[in-house]
């Protein structure tokens, strides 16, 4: 009678170690995809902004036209990549036009004073860093996941079920699915 | 960050475990003065009786009780876009849900954070930190705030508040009841036995008022130590989330120097301001009694990080005090790569007079409260309270006519 007890008690025990181990992997695991969906919604908030950008600094810098087409042509090369080393590419690109033109229009003292380009530049300069904070979280995620994986006991729950590394997000931005089309009028 | 998470619940636990065991403590002394040996079970109820009514009323409406105490009004995207990319900005970087955000009509720069938990938390920051700060420093607070949130401070707060104010309820009622009765004639029991047992009363009646006034002095002090923990613990959070710690440092700089107080700083919520308004920042060193470290400490500990870690700033911190005391718990030291600092962005803001810097702040007040602001062709600026009911008026300098909502709304969408 009571050998049985306890063994029931042992297996009960281990059953819920195992569910929880399971559990907080599965959150993990939620955190790790979430963080990375943020840093696509972030990109795309990028894409939608530039028309508005372009269309509020163009009245101010008429002979900018190369600087202008750089960041058009940045920004369609990213909507439209396919393969992950092209997004990486191109949304490279892109931020390296930004910067560029983020410096030329220091010469520009009208258009730095104007209330729509500040309000445009505050939601830029936002969309930056929030790319690049959600860049940062990601990694901690991916940090916390793998440890969690490869520590014992855990990493015994993560090979029965089959849970797999993630990787780090390196400086290149790979991803980045669909931008939709802007309206120019805004 | 789960560990550290953890660590800090423990800590609460341990840290209420002890508040708790001094507030029945307190209870049953009291009741053995007051009644006698059966009288223990009597006072240990009405500490318990306290502390469950102050527990209730601080859960169901705790933080809407501190955020409407310091006239903080619920703000929306439109009214501080740069507040709110901000908040936005710090919120991803912990990787917490958004909270909700609020303005406190002050023009001295402050801000805090409260809820129980991050599902149900606000942020709460003067119309003058927005004024005085630049992008940089407003992140570096926020971050802090965040920290806060993030690490479970604000239930921590929130708990050590309510048995603080238990205590003190309790040592306070007693101490006076003490004070009137002696006043008023002693009002004895009569003891039938002889001298042995007056001088035990005595000694209960000493052990009982030395307890009263001592507990809570010494919640303090350890709500206190804990608390100046927490503080040092949310700038290495708030530097390692936005890899800048010169940010908050310079906006801690701001913050204490600046030359206005805050208007309606009381003790309750003190503690949770991001430098406690009624210390003054003179102060070279953090007695015993006060719940932030001193600012100046503060800065330099973050101004002497080498990168942006939890490591760096315990390395800083150990460098800039020369004391071997650990600073934050273990669990944080957890980063095995460096984290590099990154570079600042925000330009330097133009001067802006003190004039300009009062009215701005008004202006924000305002729309926060509801104003709508109309511009009219003459130049003049019109700001209409939300009580204003007609639909339209007409400018008091050149009589042109106005459609409030039309307009207002045109404004916004700007």
């Amino acid at each position: 009678m009571l050998p049985t007890v306890i063994i029931i008690i042992i297996v009960v025990a281990i059953l819920i170690l195992i569910i929880a181990a399971y559990n907080s992997l599965i959150r993990l695991r939620n955190q790790v995809d979430n963080a990375w969906s943020q840093i696509d919604v972030q990109l795309k908030r990028r894409h939608d902004l530039i028309p508005n950008l372009v269309e509020t600094a163009k009245g101010f810098m008429k002979h900018e036209r190369g600087t202008f087409e750089a960041i058009t042509e940045a920004r369609s090369k990213a909507m439209g990549a396919r393969s992950v080393s092209e997004h990486s590419q191109a949304e490279g690109q892109l931020s390296e036009a930004l910067s560029k033109f983020m410096l030329v229009v220091e010469n520009y003292p009208d258009l730095k004073a104007n209330q729509n380009f500040l309000a445009v530049q505050e939601e830029l300069t936002s969309t930056e860093n929030k790319i690049a904070f959600s860049r940062q979280n990601y990694n901690d995620q991916v940090l916390l996941f793998n440890n969690k994986i490869q520590m014992f006991p855990s990493n015994l729950i993560a090979n029965m079920f089959n849970f797999s590394k993630r990787d780090f997000f390196e400086i290149e931005t790979p991803a980045e699915r669909q931008a939709p089309k802007v309206s120019f009028d805004s | 960050m789960w560990e550290l998470i953890r660590t800090n619940k423990r800590n609460s636990i341990l840290l209420m475990t002890i508040m708790a065991s001094v507030l029945l403590a307190l209870g049953g002394i009291i009741g053995l003065y007051v009644v006698g040996p059966e009288g223990v079970p009597f006072g240990l109820a009405i500490a318990l009786a306290i502390w469950l009514i102050l527990t209730l009323v601080s859960f169901s409406a705790g933080d809407q009780i501190l955020l409407s105490a310091s006239r903080a009004k619920l703000i929306t995207h439109d009214i501080h876009p740069q507040l709110f990319n901000v908040v936005e900005e710090m919120k991803i970087a912990a990787g917490l849900p958004m909270p909700k955000i609020y303005l406190i009509d002050d023009p001295a720069p402050n801000a805090f954070a409260t809820g129980r938990k991050p599902e149900n938390a606000s942020i709460a920051v003067t119309a003058g930190l927005l004024e005085k700060l630049n992008r940089d420093e407003l992140q570096g607070v926020i971050a802090h705030e965040m920290s806060h949130i993030l690490h479970r401070d604000i239930l921590f707060v929130t708990l050590a508040g309510i048995m603080l104010g238990s205590i003190v309820i309790l040592s306070q009622v007693f101490l006076r009841g003490m004070f009137y009765s002696s006043m008023g004639g002693r009002r004895r029991r009569v003891s039938s036995s002889g001298r042995g047992s007056g001088q035990a009363q005595l000694v209960i009646a000493l052990i009982a008022i030395l307890a009263a006034i001592l507990a809570p002095i010494m919640a303090h002090i350890l709500y206190f130590a804990i608390s100046r923990k927490r503080e040092y613990l949310a700038d290495a959070a708030a530097a390692r989330l936005t890899r800048y710690p010169e940010g908050l440092a310079s906006a801690l700089e701001k913050i204490s120097g600046s030359a206005e107080k805050m208007d309606s700083p009381d003790k309750v919520t003190a503690p949770m301001y991001i430098v406690n308004p009624l210390q003054s920042t003179k102060r070279k060193l953090s007695g015993l009694g006060s719940t932030h470290p001193p600012t100046s400490q503060r800065i330099k500990v973050l101004r002497n990080m080498a990168g942006g870690s939890y490591n760096d700033y315990a390395q800083s911190y150990s460098r800039v005090t020369g004391s071997r005391e650990r600073v934050l718990p273990a669990a944080a030291l957890h980063d095995k790569q460096p984290v590099p600092k990154r570079q600042g962005q925000a330009e330097p803001a133009p001067a802006k007079s003190q004039k300009d810097q009062i009215h701005r702040i008004s202006d924000l007040v305002r729309m926060a409260n509801g104003f709508a602001f109309l511009a009219c062709v003459c130049g003049l600026k019109m700001k209409i309270p939300p009580n204003y009911r007609k639909e339209s008026l007409t400018c008091p300098r050149c009589k042109r006519p106005h459609n409030i909502a039309k307009e207002a709304q045109k404004n916004t969408a700007k």
